[in-house]
């Protein structure tokens, strides 16, 4: 572990730094509002943003990916065969990623990275990417994160934590990789590690102090899944859902994607693009049948899957970090917070 | 607005408890500020949740869609437009409605009053047409509501229930002298190439989560022609021309029955004002049909009948 600390006017000398070796990713006001992106040559991350509207993980897994291209011309070679696109890009520092945006590349990486199974495209791409989070000293009144295991200061996930010191950062290193990106920016003023362990512990305190909205896990694991599932809220939970993809892509979590082959005359490429257990298309047979038909049933299956589950397949907790993007973007106020607080409670008759 | 609340829980308790309807569908109170929950209330005991400030953006109407049971449904002016085009369009029956008419001054425009505030809004209350903000470091500010309101609000025609039953205040004012298409005029003198690049920034950021379309009462075919998948019309990814193919062609199949309710542009997470698509429509239906939507139950729209009369100088 190494601790430097960053004074600001050394900041934007050592993001320009940065820019040489890898694609700097930072907050900036896209549109109407703020998301995670490839920061320019001058540009430098809005650190002021509390949260981004929509979470970091388009980074690592993009809404829609090229995998392979094809041709189907027969009086040519290769036809028919797929060719690995070459998606390789520079390696990416993320400034500015909060603790909880970096702890759901953890769950995520539950999915991509297993003993049976890699994906390529998003190992490679996770592997890449330095991520420097930015504690937080504010957290919103809908950040739950001290319930789901992480924290506005946690470090799961980081390659770097930052605190905002006013006119400084103070910042801890916590892999190789971030070692690594700090010695690039050449940030190498060093901290006493006591002192830095010291402020981050009442930083900590501070911010965790503020933290408002609480959800309760602890009866989850023990619970049957046939109980919950069969439980008699379901449908007044899914009463107000208008099955649209809000909560599922905002949330660094949600994972779940479809492939799809596009082709103009005999070219083609395969892609992959999230998709959203809230749509029906989502589990629509070929054959015409859909085991999820009906609006009830998608919802819970997105509650079960977040909080029981993923809960029982991994022991890792729930398949959330509280960030509370869903519950600020739900046109009509689905509030995650309530329903797994529902499930945690439910006894059945 | 906050003063009708005990009269529509009254209305609902007594169409309950004299079994006119089976439930009653309003909005509980949210979790979050500037934020109501639609539901349906089933027992006299329970309409004690219903609520009415100006959060209620979201159009009820989208519930009904061939709903069974008789329904006590809330409705602003804009929602009772869309229960008319409802019924005309075989999606509910008259029978099986009660309407409760809520005389409307206006909802207000989340995005408008977050931007007010340098914090997080802690809380937003109302007064009157007054409305004031609390942020989360204890910083207040009262505004005025037609500073804040939705953009469809401020240019509304209708505030006034078009068809009710029950009636929870008496009718407020209709706007008049409103002029609706000052935007829409701007874009139509654009020349191409600018009217390319503004739908093109408008729709950058667009996700396709398709909650615009899922907010919408009008949007209620069983599989929307962007989810066919025998033959599949369009591509799923990002590519802007399947994103642009998604908005113009709903627009269009909203042509003539929009009634300009705003819930999809509510709905938007991306805050991207679709409305800008229908609206041309809108005042396309005006100028060629004389049309506004959902003021009548005995006229079909103009885009789903043929006329010998119908404009036709488009035909070269
Ligand atoms: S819970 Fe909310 S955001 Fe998610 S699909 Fe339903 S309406 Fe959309
Ligand atoms: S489920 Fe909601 S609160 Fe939890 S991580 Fe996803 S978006 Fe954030
Ligand atoms: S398109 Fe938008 S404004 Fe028009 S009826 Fe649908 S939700 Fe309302
Ligand atoms: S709600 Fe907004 S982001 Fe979602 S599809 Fe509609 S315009 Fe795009």
């Amino acid at each position: 572990m190494m601790v430097v600390k960053i004074d600001k006017q050394k900041w934007s000398s050592g993001i320009n730094q940065l820019k040489s070796t890898y694609d700097v990713y930072g907050p900036a006001k896209q549109g109407k509002t703020y998301e995670f992106q490839k920061l320019g040559s001058e540009q430098l991350p809005d650190l002021t943003v509390q949260n981004t509207t929509l979470s970091p993980k388009s980074i690592v897994f993009p809404q829609s990916e090229k995998m392979f291209s094809f041709h189907t011309d027969e009086n040519k070679s290769g036809h028919h065969i797929l060719k690995e696109m070459n998606n390789q890009s520079m390696p990416k520092a993320v400034l500015g990623i909060r603790p909880c945006d970096a702890k759901a590349f953890q769950l995520v990486k539950l999915n991509f990275d297993t003993c049976e199974y890699k994906d390529p495209y998003w190992i490679r791409a996770y592997e890449s990417t330095t991520l420097i989070g930015l504690a937080c000293n504010n957290p919103c009144s809908t950040c739950f994160c001290t319930s789901t295991g992480c924290g506005p200061f946690s470090e799961t996930g980081l390659d770097v934590l930052l605190m905002d010191q006013g006119d400084s950062f103070i910042a801890k290193s916590l892999t190789p990789k971030g070692e690594n990106l700090l010695k690039t920016a050449t940030w190498s003023d060093s901290f006493d590690p006591a002192t830095a362990e010291s402020i981050l512990k009442s930083g900590k305190e501070k911010a965790e102090s503020k933290i408002a909205s609480r959800v309760k896990t602890d009866q989850l694991a023990s619970k049957s899944i046939m109980k919950i599932y069969e439980a008699p809220f379901w449908d007044d939970v899914a009463f107000s859902c208008i099955n649209c993809g809000t909560c599922t892509f905002s949330c660094p979590t949600c994972w779940c994607f479809d492939i799809q082959d596009e082709t103009k005359g005999c070219q083609g490429i395969r892609t992959r693009n999230w998709d959203t257990c809230m749509s029906p298309l989502f589990t629509l047979h070929g054959s015409g049948h859909n085991p999820r038909g009906e609006k009830t049933s998608r919802v819970r299956q997105r509650f079960m899957h977040k909080l029981k589950y993923f809960l029982d397949k991994y022991n890792q907790g729930i398949m959330c970090v509280g960030c509370g993007r869903c519950v600020r973007l739900c046109p009509v106020n689905i509030d995650i917070r309530q329903i797994c607080n529902m499930m945690n409670s439910y006894q059945p008759s | 607005m906050i003063e009708y609340q005990k009269k529509i829980q009254n209305i609902a308790e007594r169409l309950l408890n004299e079994k006119k309807v089976d439930v009653v569908l309003g909005f509980k109170k949210g979790t979050i500020p500037m934020m109501n929950q639609p539901c349906l209330v089933r027992v006299p005991d329970e309409t004690q949740k219903l609520v009415w400030d100006s959060n209620c953006g979201i159009n009820l109407t989208n519930y009904l869609t061939n709903r069974k049971e008789r329904i006590g449904i809330i409705a602003k002016g804009c929602d009772t437009r869309n229960i008319v085009t409802h019924i005309v369009e075989n999606k509910i029956k008259r029978e099986q409605l009660v309407i409760i008419g809520v005389p409307c001054t206006g909802m207000i425009d989340k995005a408008k009053i977050n931007g007010l505030m340098v914090n997080e809004i802690a809380e937003v209350s109302e007064h009157n047409q007054e409305i004031t903000i609390t942020d989360s470091r204890g910083a207040t500010k009262t505004i005025q509501k037609k500073e804040v309101l939705q953009s469809n609000c401020s240019i509304c025609k209708y505030k006034n229930p078009v068809i009710y039953d029950e009636l929870v205040a008496d009718l407020v004012p209709e706007s008049k002298d409103i002029d609706r298409y000052e935007d829409i005029r701007k874009i139509e003198s654009m020349a191409s190439s600018e009217k390319f690049k503004f739908f093109e920034d408008m729709l950058s950021t667009c996700i396709r989560c398709y909650a615009c379309r899922n907010a919408c009462p009008l949007c209620y075919c069983p599989t929307c022609f962007v989810d066919e998948s025998k033959p599949q019309w369009l591509g799923k990814g990002m590519d802007p021309i399947d994103i642009r193919t998604f908005h113009f062609l709903r627009a269009y199949h909203c042509a003539g029955r929009c009634t300009d309710c705003g819930s999809c542009e509510r709905a938007c997470p991306m805050d991207i004002t679709v409305r800008q698509f229908t609206k041309k429509l809108e005042k396309d239906c005006v100028e060629l049909f004389g049309w506004e939507a959902g003021l009548t139950l005995d006229k079909r729209p103009p885009l789903d009948h043929y006329k010998t009369n119908d404009p036709q100088s488009f035909i070269k």
